[in-house]
């Protein structure tokens, strides 16, 4: 130890941390030969001292978790949900699961819409959609990716009860029953002591719980017959999810409501696919026999002529394949948009040119933010580099002068900039009188990149000035005099001496400034026009306005990237040990 | 006070005075003069005008009134970075951004000399001071004597011919700043640099100057060699100020063949040397240093004057012995004695007769 401590000694008088640990690590090294260092009671010291500072963390942990659990809460979280929802995609596949399952063999590169296959499901699909009203979501969905099919989806939902019409008319003219709700739970439950089918009920619960956001659990007094389901399986399928939705949504009893038109058509399906009713002894056999003889004259059921009457762009290639490239659960394509490119069958290509905006608006966005960062370090220097060489009182006072844009709401100090920099605004006005410019061409200073740079200077410059001055603060006067004693003039030992040792303060307020301009969005959105708007008030489009929520969250977090990837490289760069905010 | 200008002075200050506010003097009516080579320290309570001085010698302060001169051109008007005088501050004022050689290198680059130039005088110079290995480190890697030295090389890699020193030792242990001591002077010798020391050490100032100069109240209350100002203080604010001093009030009956008569307040009359009174009657502090007061009187011979006095605390510091009495009426004369083998501890309450050489015992102005 005697030698240790000698060596510290010629290293630096006093102790660091750092001698510390290399104490300890050339103590652990030396205790290869002797064991573990003991404390006195016997116990490794390691342990002991951990056991010393088990409280202290204890008690630190509980000083902090208030704040920690806050911020997770309404920062850890957020940010969690936001990345989820840039590559969450599941609204196709629980809205429309059979469809997107059928439509998957569908050969997209062909000129024709898919077959009939694909329209029957899809008439199941949109039909329990439109009833649970989820169409119109999935419809606004799609529509990100090809204009029109939110107000296909809107109009198709609305006329999904009618489709099939003449059939369910025919049955219903053919025998009352038909028409009757006793009747009908009793033919799909299969009577009082018919075996269930259990099985369908749970699959049917979980994809309504998908499709909205009700889970569906509880008893329905309604479990499907185990033989009607096998015997008509369309049907039982369909009058499972009505009454689930008939009891849990719309809180009725099933035996007491008539089956939706979807039931029904089921019911025809079935008895025109030639279901075994001949041998089936349950209850409504009769019923069924002669629906089944009355069908036989009447056609099959045509879902893909109905759909395209109702309208044509069900025929249309481009709605099937938004519809197929997005079904996935997880999609790359709010990314893909967010950089100015688009997924299709074959993978990803650019946008045609003038629907690219958002590159540009990134690009845009670090411009205008560099030159912001760069024009409050010429402005904020020289203040900071004035309020540490004053004396503390007058310091006092010139911050309360700096500090005091933090006392004024933003939006009022932004509003002031408009009233400055209009066309007939003040400083134009000033500028007219004095001569200088024409009153027939008064310059443009706001609402375009010009503005906004001016007031966000202005709102950010206290950013810059406060972590400056305080770094420049602790720089002694004593090292510009030593400069000069050794014969360096005002100029070298400022730019020698001094300026190098300001440098953490211009990086910390650098960061500040740029990390806080990069995400601004209320100064542009008021003076930015359509040349100063950064990508932060697109963003704010998709949430409240245009409501593509996954598109914003794909902008944001890209935007959260780059803000990382900079940083990081600021790091390698100038290292972050370099920033000092006092 | 003060000693006029002469032909071969290197540093003069003539009738300078200094004001930061306009209402009062910090500095009043310095005039100094010092020759090549000395050096010179200036000594004096916190506020008293000394390191106002030095900055006005270096430049960073101008002076209010007077002239400054620096080998005979008064540099009044020239800004500091003209001056080429070294400098080591109080806290090293080492660039922490800068390796040691980079400091060092730092006058010698603003003065354009060449590199190869350069790196020699940066070697020789950190040589000088014994820090040969250290050149790649940073100012933060070094303690605080390290940081002194190469404060101290930096001052003089470029050779300047004056250099200043402001409390350059103030934060240094005690051990490693008597080190520091010797080895400024030797090297201040050696190189036969015009050195102005500033501190308020006495210590300090008594073992490294060859003058000094001691500030009280913006002026040089004494000026002069460290033993004559030990041992011949021309006023009381130097007497107390250097070293310790027992003082006795009284007033002068009268002054004959270089001996003042002095009654005391109690009645006691001793005799002293007079050094600022001029008639009797006057008020007069005595002063007598505590290492001449002799407790075996009989050692003094017949001129001695006496004094009874009575031990009220004894105080053992190892190589001298304090001793507290009272006299005169008054409980804080203190007396030291050699801790030698035949020495006596004295006991507290104990009655004694103390007494001393009437040319040590000096009559100065009463305060």
């Amino acid at each position: 130890m005697s030698k240790l401590n000698s060596t510290g000694q010629q290293t630096a008088d006093a102790p660091t941390p750092e001698d510390a640990f290399h104490e300890a690590a050339a103590l652990e090294g030396k205790g290869g030969n002797g064991g573990p260092v003991l404390s006195a009671d016997g116990t490794p010291l390691k342990r002991s001292l951990n056991r010393a500072l088990r409280m202290q963390k204890m008690r630190a942990l509980m000083l902090i978790a208030p704040l920690l659990i806050f911020v997770l809460v309404t920062f850890i979280a957020p940010i969690a949900d936001m990345l989820f929802r840039s590559v969450e995609n599941q609204i196709v596949g629980t809205t429309l699961p059979r469809t997107v399952e059928s439509v998957s063999d569908w050969d997209a590169e062909a000129e024709e819409a898919p077959g009939e296959a694909v329209f029957e499901q899809l008439y199941y699909d949109m039909f329990l959609a439109a009833e649970a009203k989820e169409h119109t979501k999935l419809g606004t969905r799609l529509n990100y990716e090809q204009t029109g099919i939110a107000s296909l989806f809107r109009s198709s939902g609305r006329d999904m009860d009618d489709l099939g019409e003449d059939y369910i008319d025919a049955l219903e003219d053919l025998d009352e029953a038909w028409e009757d709700e006793a009747f009908w739970y009793a033919l799909m439950t299969g009577g009082e002591d018919a075996a269930g089918n259990t099985d369908l009920l749970n699959t049917q619960r979980k994809r309504l719980s998908n499709l909205t956001s009700d889970n569906f659990k509880g008893d329905i007094g309604f479990v499907p017959g185990a033989e009607i389901s096998q015997l008509l399986p369309n049907t039982a399928r369909a009058y499972t999810v009505f009454a689930l939705f008939t009891v849990i949504a719309d809180e009725d009893v099933v035996s007491e409501e008539e089956p939706w038109e979807a039931v029904k058509i089921a019911l025809v399906q079935d008895l025109k696919a030639g279901a075994d009713v001949a041998a089936y002894e349950g209850p409504g056999a009769a019923e069924l026999r002669a629906a089944r003889d009355m069908l036989s004259d009447m056609p099959e059921i045509a879902f893909k002529p109905a759909f395209l009457e109702i309208d044509e762009d069900w025929g249309a290639n481009e709605t099937w394949r938004a519809i197929k490239i997005f079904s996935p659960p997880f999609t790359s394509g709010y990314f893909l948009n967010a950089v100015d490119m688009a997924k299709t069958l074959d993978g990803v290509e650019a946008r045609p040119e003038n629907q690219q905006i958002y590159i540009m608006l990134f690009k845009r966005t670090l411009f205008m933010s560099l030159v912001i960062t760069g024009s409050c370090i010429l402005l904020g220097y020289p203040v900071a580099w004035i309020l540490s060489n004053l004396p503390m009182r007058t310091a006092n006072l010139l911050m309360i002068l700096v500090l005091l844009p933090f006392w004024t709401s933003l939006l009022v100090r932004t509003s002031a900039w408009k009233v400055m920099l209009q066309s007939q605004g003040v400083i134009n006005d000033v500028m007219v009188w004095l001569g200088l410019v024409g009153d027939g061409d008064r310059l443009v200073m706001i609402n375009n990149q010009f503005g906004t740079i001016v007031a966000m200077t202005h709102i950010l410059l206290p950013f810059m000035i406060l972590p400056m001055y305080s770094v420049m603060q602790t720089i002694p006067p004593s090292y510009l005099r030593a400069a000069k004693s050794l014969g360096a003039t005002n100029w070298t030992a400022f730019w020698r001496v001094y300026f190098p040792q300001s440098v953490p303060g211009i990086g910390a307020g650098s960061i500040l400034v740029f990390i806080l301009s990069i995400g601004y969005y209320i100064t542009p959105e008021i003076v930015g026009g359509t040349t100063g708007t950064f990508i932060s008030n697109r963003i704010a489009y998709h949430i409240s306005s245009s409501l593509n929520w996954g598109l914003a969250a794909a902008l944001g977090s890209i935007l959260l990237a780059v803000v990382l990837i900079l940083y990081w490289a600021y790091d390698k760069i100038v290292g972050i040990d370099n920033v000092k905010l006092g | 006070m003060a000693e006029t200008a002469n032909n071969d002075a290197f540093v003069e200050f003539e009738r300078v005075q200094k004001s930061y506010d306009g209402e009062t003097l910090v500095v009043k009516d310095l005039n100094l003069s010092m020759p090549k080579g000395e050096f010179l320290t200036m000594l004096g309570p916190s506020g008293s005008g000394k390191t106002t001085c030095l900055m006005m010698l270096a430049g960073f302060e101008t002076a209010t009134h007077g002239e400054i001169k620096l080998g005979g051109r008064p540099i009044n008007n020239i800004p500091p970075h003209k001056r080429g005088i070294g400098m080591v501050f109080q806290n090293y004022a080492l660039f922490p951004h800068m390796t040691v050689a980079e400091n060092l290198s730092f006058p010698l680059e603003v003065r354009k000399i060449g590199k190869s130039d350069r790196e020699a005088k940066v070697r020789r110079a950190l040589d000088m001071v014994q820090m040969g290995d250290f050149a790649g480190r940073r100012p933060a890697q070094l303690s605080g004597g390290q940081q002194q030295r190469i404060a101290l090389a930096r001052a003089l890699v470029f050779e300047p011919e004056l250099v200043l020193m402001d409390e350059p030792l103030g934060a240094l242990d005690k051990q490693l700043r008597e080190h520091m001591q010797f080895e400024i002077t030797n090297l201040a010798h050696e190189l036969g640099i015009t050195t102005v020391y500033v501190t308020h050490d006495q210590t300090e100032a008594l073992t490294m100057s060859d003058r000094v100069a001691v500030f009280d109240d913006g002026r040089i209350q004494q000026l002069a060699a460290p033993d004559v100002l030990y041992e011949s203080p021309e006023n009381s604010f130097v007497a107390q100020f250097i070293g310790e001093n027992n003082t006795l009030e009284g007033t002068v009956k009268e002054i004959k063949d270089g001996l003042a008569l002095v009654e005391l307040d109690d009645g006691e009359l001793i005799d002293c040397k007079p050094v600022n009174v001029e008639k009797a009657g006057d008020r007069t502090l005595i002063s007598i240093r505590p290492e001449r007061v002799e407790i075996n009187v009989e050692k003094l011979g017949e001129t001695a004057h006496t004094l009874k006095a009575e031990v009220a605390e004894f105080i053992y510091m190892g190589d001298v012995f304090r001793t507290r009495l009272k006299v005169a009426g008054k409980d804080d004369f203190i007396i030291k004695t050699r801790n030698s083998a035949d020495q006596r501890r004295l006991q507290p309450g104990e009655h004694i007769e103390i007494g001393w050489l009437p040319e040590d015992c000096r009559a100065l102005d009463a305060v």
